[in-house]
């Protein structure tokens, strides 16, 4: 391929990544926490820190590769962190804020 | 693998979640997961369908270990003289068990997927990757498969909230079917990830430790937006006779709150790729030419974890310039595999 065929490729495909966010509507809203539990329990006050932290996990290290699913049974929380530890070579720390974060 | 293996570790696997089912805490319990979806290929003018299952099992045993397989299942409809033919391919993609032996160190033992470089390990889900091909420079360094038998190191060495450092290296004495003399092979990963710019950059190393002992060497970069909006990713990848690179973009307006709205679920994607040969000795699994390839996709994010994709590929090489059309649907599955308490 030519040097200006290919620079031709790349430009189309980059200006149709980043023209896309310019179709949606935004709305302004912060991410659906899609990936919680469809059943969750009361949040107590001392835990709003690790729970905070963990969806900062979350984001930082989950939603780089998968989009959130829409949600899952709390009995498989601790299943699905122990996997995501193993998978995204996450700390012992970041496993237990992201447990804290499925279920509060 | 032969289907008898394959049916004897389904079976291994539901036993093993029964035994300890009752052992498990609240939220331990095993799991099923997965894909399922229906793609087809339409390359040069011929549509081949493909119904595809991709079953994931995860079994956790105490608070140290976890059991863990992927298996794939598909059915080939392609076209040929006399209409259409169908053949079926059947494969464990891996079963492996996890030793959480520290902070640091987690044990793999068993078949799993090699770690070089970021796709086989991370994008090769149905139900993860953008598009349903993989990169043409795929094979490099992943030993004629994809899956070592064997044993491999891994964990998370630094950990900071500015940046952390993660680690793999295993060893592979994996044999085919039809051949005694394991194919030996080792190699290792590490990666740097700065999480407030998420940035991640990496290289991999693997040598093959049989006949022609070849090496391989790999750099992967990554990068994505605060909310994950834009992701950016890429790879290299270099054998003794061949090196190509890919790199991928994908915008998601949903990341920013948009799943109400009928735009904000589309996610286009795009992805360039080259490879080059260096000889003509073509063991690798690469093109046997030089090639060229460019994907455009548009995925559509359904509600109930199901996507469509769809994408247009165009391909440049000496043996031919060939058009690719692709479009599937893809549900992802999450349940207990077992009945517990909470």
């Amino acid at each position: 391929m030519k040097p200006k065929i290919l620079a031709c490729w790349i430009a189309l495909g980059s200006a149709l990544v980043a023209v896309a966010p310019l179709l949606a509507v935004q709305n302004g809203s912060s991410p659906a926490p899609a990936a919680r539990p469809a059943t969750q329990h009361g949040t107590p006050k001392q835990g709003q820190d690790a729970e905070a932290e963990g969806q900062r996990v979350f984001e930082q290290n989950c939603a780089r590769c998968h989009n959130a699913p829409d949600g899952f049974s709390p009995r498989i929380a601790g299943t699905i962190v122990r996997h995501m530890r193993v998978r995204a070579n996450l700390s012992r720390h970041e496993e237990e804020v992201l447990l804290h974060y499925f279920n509060p | 693998m032969r289907r008898s293996t394959f049916t004897l570790a389904l079976i291994g696997a539901a036993v093993l979640a029964l035994g300890i089912s009752s052992l498990c805490p609240a939220q331990d319990a095993p799991l099923l997961s997965g894909g399922i979806g229906f793609v087809t290929n339409t390359t040069g003018g011929n549509t081949t369908y493909i119904p595809v299952a991709e079953p994931l099992a995860t079994v956790p045993l105490g608070q140290h270990l976890l059991l863990e397989s992927r298996a794939s299942l598909l059915e080939f409809f392609s076209p040929d003289s006399s209409g259409y033919n169908h053949s079926h391919f059947v494969a464990l993609t891996y079963l492996q068990g996890d030793v959480l032996a520290s902070r640091h160190l987690t044990i793999v033992v068993g078949s799993y997927l090699l770690p070089f470089g970021t796709y086989n390990e991370r994008l090769t889900p149905i139900w993860i990757g953008n598009f349903q091909d993989e990169p043409l420079m795929e094979p490099l360094g992943l030993m004629n498969g994809g899956a070592g038998l064997g044993g491999q190191l891994r964990g998370s060495l630094i950990s900071h909230p500015r940046y952390s450092f993660d680690y793999a290296a295993w060893f592979s004495a994996r044999s085919g079917n039809s051949q005694f003399q394991a194919n030996r092979s080792s190699g290792l990963r590490g990666s740097f990830y700065f999480p407030d710019q998420r940035l991640e950059v990496g290289a991999s190393y693997g040598r093959l430790l049989e006949g022609k002992r070849e090496n391989f060497a790999g750099a992967h970069v990554w990068w994505a937006t605060k909310d994950a909006g834009l992701r950016f990713r890429s790879e290299f990848a270099r054998g003794q006779h061949a090196y190509g690179y890919w790199f991928e973009a994908d915008s998601r307006p949903f990341a920013s709150g948009n799943l109400e709205s009928f735009a904000g679920r589309f996610e286009p994607v795009f992805r360039m790729q080259q490879t080059f040969r260096i000889d003509n000795a073509a063991s690798d699994g690469l093109p046997s030419v030089n090639t060229q390839r460019a994907d455009f996709g548009f995925d559509y994010n359904l509600p109930h974890n199901t996507r469509i994709l769809t994408s247009y590929s165009r391909q440049f090489s000496a043996a031919g310039n060939t058009n690719i059309w692709e479009t599937g649907i893809v549900h992802r599955f999450l349940f207990p595999a077992w009945k517990g308490r909470l």
